[in-house]
């Protein structure tokens, strides 16, 4: 089958508090081609964990279609998610917590495999040995507790476990922010091995820009649940044009000192999820805001071939 | 809520904690002592009860009667071991049932919330009661025998267990490890199993060795007011009771089994003391 792994359309999740309903993603589109790695960028609030989470039902949607390989698995009864869930699986953010103390790294991989009652169980000892070789540890660590790994080799451990059930998509949320930079290189690379040899489809949550630009075939860029700007992470990196994105990839570090650098700070906090902006909701932040920008959200502007902007201004701004 | 974290970190050196507390480990074996006294020496034939005998009735301590014999001359000492397999019975079984159901509603209550609220209110309902209070008028209902002591007392305990398991259980439910699992594709009740009652074995098992000692304690005062097992059956509570009419002649009728319940219960006690500070050290404090 061609076309999109992934298809993503008006997904929208609102948490409603005591406070007020938390627009946590509103109206966000996209899709995830085949093999290819999405990066999803963001400051912390910009609602890219529950996006991660609510296109594996790990959270209910609002509403939204999230289709995978033509299903769409918003709509799916809790017995058929369960069944899917053998298809697209997660990398977590923290891969200590996301470990059960009291389960052997062995047991700790099996256990999608226990789930959906895949082989004996010298099949799943044999199953986990090669996951834990692939991932770069070594057949022995089955016998040992989480807790006496390093984090970077946690981080293989919850690799090997979304490994277990041969899925054909991965979300890895944030899965290298806790690790130390010279761990997040094996890591990373570690992942791009993994898509190549199993053709793995990937949605990779990120705030740092750099790794994104390293992993990804694809960047989309999130700021209080919309989307700002999608498309191939060279032209989102080079040739932005959204303000947002100018203002974050100015903020990357440059190896070079005598490099240019045109920084452009962008002035107070994000604003509260509980009563976002009118209109586009960067524009209390942007430095173009003009006075059309609180009219109506932005609607996807085709910069080129699958790169959008969704800011009113971009033709004026950046000559598109 | 310290509970699952600190008990984990806990866990593998539990048995040195333990026994860097002397006490717990006197304790420990003593109550086994009992144990094994009630259990191995009647069946060994070391001691015996003997039958009615006139002429041998009230004889002091000391002597063939180790702790004398009771009114109808029957040994003291064979009868205590033979009662203590009832209380000790009685004990086990409250703490294992009690467990049981308190395991059961707390994982069903912190883990469904539709449920949380009609279970907590029947917890609450059920603590507002004076435990022997509750128990008495349970066995008073039912009737006596041992079956329904065992059953009113696991209903007067079960909501302490129910309550810490929820309580841990809604802990838990949020963490990373159990979002993990479901992503995984690992089913609610095999989730609840694996993830969440593995992380509160600890906190559990020091309460069931509480509730060990409590239903003890609670079997004797129901057998001693009379609500308790068949009065035919000696228990140590009963045996208190027949003792109570020879109290100005042959005190050590109600001396021994008092003793009896006494030393099991403390013992128990300071295991369970023990075992709470060995594995969650935060609690310790509290009590």
């Amino acid at each position: 089958m061609t076309g999109p792994l992934l298809q993503v359309r008006n997904l929208t999740k609102r948490f409603h508090t005591p406070a007020g309903t938390v627009h946590a993603v509103e109206d966000v589109s996209f899709d995830i081609p085949r093999g290819s790695i999405m990066g999803l960028v963001g400051e912390s609030g910009s609602g890219k964990t529950t996006l991660g989470r609510a296109l594996l039902r790990l959270i209910q949607p609002t509403s939204g279609q999230i289709r995978f390989d033509g299903t769409d698995i918003a709509a799916l009864g809790a017995e058929e998610m369960r069944q899917m869930r053998r298809r697209m699986q997660i990398i977590f953010q923290d891969p200590m917590s996301s470990l059960n103390p009291r389960l052997k790294v062995g047991d700790l991989i099996a256990e999608g495999l226990r789930a959906f009652g895949i082989g004996s169980r010298t099949d799943r000892r044999d199953r986990v040995a090669a996951l834990l070789e692939e991932v770069g540890l070594s057949a022995d660590h089955m016998n040992r507790w989480p807790h006496a790994f390093s984090g970077g080799q946690r981080q293989r451990i919850g690799i090997a476990r979304a490994l277990a059930l041969e899925p054909e998509f991965i979300v890895a949320d944030e899965s290298v922010s806790a690790l130390d930079v010279s761990i997040q290189a094996q890591v990373l690379n570690l992942l791009l091995e993994l898509r190549d040899r199993r053709n793995l489809t990937m949605l990779f949550i990120a705030h740092d820009l750099s790794v994104v630009n390293y992993l990804c075939d694809r960047v989309a860029v999130l700021y209080l649940g919309r989307m700002m700007e999608i498309g191939p992470t060279d032209r989102v990196h080079r040739a932005s044009a959204h303000p947002y994105t100018r203002a974050l990839t100015s903020a990357i570090p440059q190896p070079d000192p005598r490099a240019a650098r045109n920084r452009q700070l962008l002035q107070g906090d994000i604003p509260s999820p509980l009563a976002p902006p009118s209109g586009c909701v960067f524009r209390t932040r942007c430095p173009h805001a003009a006075p059309g920008c609180e009219a109506g959200a932005p609607q996807a502007r085709t910069i080129s071939a699958h790169h959008q902007s969704y800011c009113k201004r971009t033709e004026e701004l950046y000559g598109h | 809520m310290s509970g699952p974290a600190s008990a984990a970190v806990a866990a593998p050196g539990f048995r040195k904690l333990l026994f860097q507390r002397p006490s717990s480990v006197v304790a420990l074996a003593v109550f086994l002592a009992i144990i094994a006294a009630c259990f191995l020496l009647p069946a060994l034939g070391v001691t015996e009860i003997g039958g009615m005998s006139v002429r041998n009735r009230l004889i002091a301590p000391g002597g063939d009667h180790l702790l004398g014999t009771d009114a109808f001359g029957r040994d003291l000492l064979g009868r205590l071991l033979v009662a203590g397999q009832v209380s000790l019975g009685i004990g086990l079984g409250v703490a294992l049932l009690s467990s049981a159901a308190g395991i059961l509603i707390g994982l069903v209550a912190g883990f469904f919330r539709r449920l949380d609220t009609p279970l907590s209110r029947l917890i609450d309902a059920l603590m507002a009661f004076p435990d022997i209070l509750l128990a008495l008028s349970l066995v008073a209902i039912f009737g006596g025998s041992m079956t329904n002591v065992i059953l009113a007392l696991s209903i007067v305990y079960t909501p302490r267990i129910a309550r810490i398991v929820r309580a841990s259980t809604l802990v838990i439910r949020e963490l990373p490890y159990v979002e993990a699992a479901r992503a995984l594709g690992t089913r609610t009740p095999t989730i609840m199993v694996t993830h969440v009652l593995r992380n509160i074995l600890s906190p559990i098992l020091v309460q069931a060795t509480f509730i060990f000692a409590y239903a003890m304690l609670a079997e004797a005062g129901l057998s001693f007011l009379g609500v308790g097992v068949d009065p035919r059956t000696p228990t140590w509570g009963i045996m208190v009771n027949e003792g109570r009419q020879y109290i100005d002649n042959a005190f050590f009728l109600i001396l021994f089994p008092g003793l009896a319940i006494a030393i099991s219960v403390l013992s128990l006690q300071i295991v369970g003391d023990g075992l709470r500070d060995a594995l969650d050290p935060k609690l310790a404090k509290e009590t």
